[in-house]
């Protein structure tokens, strides 16, 4: 069988692959891809523990909330990201930096 | 080695790699294109942890509404985005990206090297529920399993989060309503 250090080991590595897109890229909606790839890492563990959890199913319960709190955080980042881009007309997050007066 | 490890590391590998060529690409549109594939191969990881339920949610919710979303916003926030990432296209590793990669392979280092610490397949509760048959089986159908929790233990967090839905999807369509001064 598979055992659980083999799927931390490749959510660790996801997890670095979106903390790079955090920090490097220059587009908000690049970003937002990487930290829904850290969101993915996190869900990983949770559905990897919950392999030891028959009866109250804690992990993989907490796996679909956090997937359903992702669905709705991504809706309201992308509603402020259109509205930043109709105050400023770029989304790049290191331009945006004066407020509206 | 089993037919069940050669898929886990066939998934794994195309998880990974699909996720370093959303990191890696200039191309915003091939980017989240290839975020699609990453998601589906992590949802064939679910399916190898005996998390079916789970991987059918990510593939309906994932797929089809987070990355249905992330494309209409990349749709109509227009030609500029596309502008800043064309002016960057100089030489393949920039100069400007060393601190970020530093950092991400620095942050690895410590996490792998705590997951080998912890030695987690040996932890006290993880033997515990071994040994007291707690662990899901391939043979297991959980999905009934899941509602009746979701019912019951789990009702309150449902409940909570089935307002907290409510009020994002009201936010987000306040904040992206045509205000009447602009």
């Amino acid at each position: 069988m598979i055992s659980l250090t083999d799927f931390l080991v490749v959510s660790a590595v996801l997890f670095c692959i979106g903390l790079y897109m955090i920090v490097s890229k220059h587009n908000a909606i690049q970003i937002l891809i990487g930290i829904e790839l850290i969101l993915n890492a996190a869900i990983l563990n949770f559905v990897a523990f919950g392999k030891y959890d028959r009866f109250n199913n804690g992990g993989q319960m907490f796996a679909l909330f956090a997937i359903v709190l992702a669905a709705a955080t991504t809706a309201v980042a992308l509603a402020i990201i259109l509205n930043v881009y109709k105050q400023y007309k770029t989304i790049d997050p290191g331009e945006i930096d004066r407020l509206k007066d | 080695m089993s037919l069940v490890q050669v898929l886990f590391y066939v998934m794994s590998f195309i998880a990974l790699a699909s996720a370093l060529f959303v990191a890696a690409t200039k191309n915003l549109v091939r980017s989240i294109f290839m975020f699609f594939i990453t998601l589906f191969a992590l949802a064939g990881l679910y399916v190898l942890a005996l998390a079916d339920f789970v991987a059918i949610t990510q593939i309906v919710i994932y797929v089809g509404g987070i990355l249905v979303l992330i494309l209409f916003a990349f749709m109509l926030s227009g030609k500029e985005t596309l502008n800043i990432i064309t002016q960057q296209r100089k030489q393949f590793i920039s100069l400007k990206k060393l601190p970020a990669i530093l950092l991400a392979v620095a942050f690895l280092i410590v996490l792998i090297n705590v997951i080998f610490k912890a030695d987690i397949d040996h932890l006290a509760w993880i033997k515990k529920s071994i040994a007291q048959k707690n662990e899901i089986t391939p043979d297991a159908a959980m999905t009934e399993n899941i509602g009746v929790n979701l019912m019951t233990s789990y009702l309150l967090p449902f409940e909570a989060i089935s307002v907290l839905l409510m009020v994002a999807l009201i936010g987000a369509a306040h904040l992206s309503r045509k205000g009447k001064g602009q």
